[in-house]
């Protein structure tokens, strides 16, 4: 019987050869299998040289796409992952495993990009942020922008000591050089890890400023995510939603820009437990 | 804005994920173990405002909302687009054909 072979893109294709059990499961970035059985029991995690910890499938050790091996710097990340990879049934879905992309990203850097460019390409977005973006009508929707938009534009602005308008012409705010000069002092604080966190988040809901205010605990995911997607759910009250299209992209948003952010979080964070006596 | 739900509510939530991803016995996982661990850690604190308090409670409403939502897109991934395609003798039944048989196997195949 022939078979149909389905294409997925152009970036991956559809090997349809039964996966081949190897010793090491490497798992290549171009020949990407989109379906693969769950070839493991048990997922538990191991602290290896140099405090780095490793997930282990059973004995194998887990590795990258690009054949190194997969080591996170704390346990909560280990932890997070090792769940992802518990949590599936069957066959391995790596859609639904974003915390493992991440880490697999930022230890294989496949575009060999170092941490200026990825402040550059973060600030690029500074220019045609969401929230900047203003409509002049229908009037129903400019009001709904002002008054979710405008706080969380005053926010940062009092919090970075900056300026950045809005604006509704098609060329987008002019953002003044002394702002972008703070936030690349901004960004270079944070590592390489924590930095392919934010700009992960940052393309995911297409706004720098939507992006920090997460980050500093100001908005919840929840709240990130629904004002990178005003309009549409502005359109969602208007004309009705629609689950499989509507409902799907946002879970899907939500799940993505909260693994941003839990990774940005946990590779950002050094924790120390202080016990203090109780005096009596 | 409005504020985060309480410490407990989001730490029911993520226990309730944890079961839903591992069955009945989540409670022997490492995430599990985890998360009450950081919740007894961060329960007392000295001062009004903590701020490894307010991370961790961050963090772990970002955690719950991660759990839930790949559920949720899992679910409705498999509810409308898990289908897949069907396969050449569903689509010749669906207009009433069907395949022709060749006992001796067609020319290719052996």
């Amino acid at each position: 019987m022939f078979r149909s072979i389905v294409r997925l893109g152009n970036a991956l294709s559809l090997n349809k050869v039964c996966p081949r059990r190897h010793q090491r499961c490497a798992l290549k970035y171009s020949t990407a299998a989109a379906e693969r059985k769950k070839f493991y029991e048990d997922v538990s995690i191991s602290q290896g040289e140099g405090g780095l910890f490793e997930i282990n499938l059973d004995r194998r050790k887990l590795k990258t796409p690009g054949g190194k091996l997969f080591t996170v710097p704390n346990e909560a990340l280990a932890i997070a992952v090792a769940t992802e990879w518990d949590a599936q049934r069957e066959t391995l879905k790596f859609y639904t495993m974003h915390m493992t992309t991440l880490c697999n990203t930022a230890l294989d850097n496949p575009t060999q990009r170092d941490k200026d460019q990825m402040i550059n390409a973060a600030l690029k977005f500074l220019e045609t942020d969401t929230v900047c973006y203003r409509v002049d009508e229908p009037h129903a929707l400019v009001e709904l922008q002002k008054n979710e938009w405008d706080p969380v534009l005053h926010w940062i602005e009092n919090r970075y000591n900056i300026t950045i308008g809005s604006s509704s012409s098609i060329l987008g705010p002019e953002i003044p050089e002394a702002t972008k000069d703070t936030f690349r002092q901004h960004l270079n604080s944070y590592n390489f890890w924590s930095l392919t966190g934010l700009e992960y988040v940052i393309t995911q809901l297409k706004s720098v400023v939507l992006s920090l205010g997460m980050i500093d605990r100001h908005l919840s995911v929840e709240q990130a995510v629904l004002l990178s997607r005003l309009e549409e759910e502005y359109q969602i009250r208007r004309w009705g939603n629609v689950e499989w299209a509507h409902d799907y992209d946002m879970y899907e948003l939500r799940a993505r820009t909260a693994a941003g952010a839990l990774f940005v979080q946990l590779s950002s964070e050094s924790s120390t437990v202080k016990r203090k006596l109780l005096q009596d | 804005m409005a504020s985060l739900a309480s410490p407990l509510r989001v730490c029911r939530g993520i226990l309730k994920e944890l079961r839903a991803i591992q069955g009945p016995s989540y409670k022997q996982s490492l995430a599990y173990a985890y998360v009450m661990d950081q919740y007894r850690k961060n329960k007392v604190t000295g001062e009004r405002y903590c701020r490894a308090q307010q991370e961790a409670h961050h963090a772990s409403h970002t955690y719950l909302c991660l759990l839930a939502s790949t559920r949720n897109h899992l679910a409705l991934h498999n509810l409308y687009h898990g289908k897949g395609e069907r396969s050449p003798e569903e689509v010749a039944g669906l207009v009433g054909l069907r395949l022709p048989t060749q006992p001796g196997g067609k020319g290719w195949e052996k």
